[in-house]
């Protein structure tokens, strides 16, 4: 069921958007894995296989985006996911995506209480955030918004950002593109207010 | 460094199957860009060597990066090229000045050897244009399996006082290439063309 045919992985370093050129620059990196949509061109009832299937996939692809953005789990802060389903599929197969590829990064990214960099009272976990996302269909070298969030909190307003992602030739009629997106911090210049990172209190995932 | 950087981006573009049918080892290209200031932006600049000297930092900078991601060793890469996109406030020749006088050789030494000319292309754009950098082999221009192209594109760059400057660099050729010609095991290396 699963057939990766290519993969596509992106990593950027922004040092400023015309303010002050920021000490340490915001890295942020995606990962696009091309698969077959084994559902092209027809109505599938049912999509829960694939999206068993895919948990490994979205964990691969977490790993390798981590190793691609050359940084430890810890200095992640941000994250997103997304997908482009090629013009023989529809919506829905984009879907499948919500699960694994979430999964995925809470999984790299996440612990419990019992973990050492537990701090008790004050961070009991961690990647407690849903994973925003954005999904459409489209042709060869459709771009994609992939939406960006704080993984703790999803209402940390210097975390609220976008990354554009986009395969060049894909995605063919019977192909899916996924995404995996990931950040170590806030847009560049934040200065808009609203809940920071540094007071996050309720560990909800939320704020 | 000379260059004012305000990013750098590096993407890794691997194909595992083509066709239905299974690319292996799969072909691998390493694009890396740096949006930079252009010093030359908004008037007419006569000398254009503060862009040649940006241009030579960037080859290496940029050839480096592109070996790095790829994980491989600076012999093993195979294919090369390199392009620029001025932003509106600037002219073409900007992008001259980057790639041809003097990119070239710290390439040549982030991937080793490199007797083939570097393909190259230019334009003047717009935030998001794209453009198509084209590839040849690094040791033998005539390899015909490794005549390719990788889409480079800054989804907000260049801005008007901006470049794009792009390096690619591969470890294949294109995945299942079959249109004969000088193949890769057949080459001397010496002239850069065969």
């Amino acid at each position: 069921m699963i057939q990766i045919r290519r993969t596509l992985s992106h990593v950027e370093d922004i040092h400023h958007e015309f303010g002050l050129v920021a000490a340490v620059p915001l890295r942020r990196g995606a990962i696009a894995a091309v698969l077959t949509n084994p559902f092209a061109g027809r109505y599938e009832p049912d999509l829960l296989p694939l999206m068993d299937a895919l948990g490994p996939v979205g964990l691969e692809m977490a790993q390798h985006l981590l190793a691609a953005m050359d940084v430890p789990a810890a200095r992640i802060q941000g994250y997103g996911k997304g997908a482009i389903v090629g013009a023989a599929g529809e919506l829905e197969h984009g879907a499948v995506w919500h699960v694994p590829g979430g999964y995925a990064m809470r999984e790299l990214l996440g612990w419990k209480p019992s973990h050492p960099d537990a701090r008790a009272g004050t961070q009991p976990g961690n990647a407690l955030a849903i994973v925003p996302s954005a999904k459409k269909v489209g042709g060869p070298g459709t771009a994609l918004d992939v939406p960006m969030t704080h993984i703790n909190a999803s209402y940390v307003r210097s975390h609220f950002d976008a990354i554009e992602v986009r395969v060049p030739g894909a995605p063919a009629a019977d192909e899916i593109v996924f995404v995996l997106a990931m950040s170590t911090g806030a847009r560049v210049h934040a200065r808009v207010g609203g809940l920071a990172a540094a007071d996050i209190a309720r560990w909800d995932g939320l704020r | 460094m000379l260059a004012q950087i305000r990013k750098l981006i590096v993407q890794v573009d691997e194909t595992r199957l083509e066709m239905g049918r299974p690319v292996d080892p799969p072909t691998r290209r390493a694009l890396a860009m740096a949006v930079i200031a252009n010093p030359c932006a908004g008037h007419y600049v006569e000398n254009l060597d503060a862009l040649v000297a940006i241009g030579e930092e960037l080859g290496g900078l940029l050839g480096q990066r592109c070996v790095q991601a790829l994980g491989i060793k600076p012999g093993q890469a195979q294919s090369y090229g390199k392009a620029a996109i001025v932003g509106e406030a600037g002219e073409l020749e900007h992008a001259a000045a980057i790639l041809h006088p003097k990119l070239g050789a710290p390439l040549r030494a982030a991937v080793s050897q490199g007797a083939a000319l570097v393909p190259s292309s230019k334009k003047r754009g717009g935030l998001g244009t794209a453009i198509d950098v084209p590839l040849g082999h690094k040791d033998a221009a005539f390899v015909r399996s490794h005549f390719d192209a990788m889409e480079a594109r800054v989804a907000d760059a260049p801005r008007a006082n901006e470049i794009v400057v792009a390096v690619v660099v591969t470890d294949s050729g294109r995945p299942l290439a079959r249109v004969g010609g000088l193949q890769a095991s057949e080459i001397k290396g010496e002239d850069g063309l065969r």
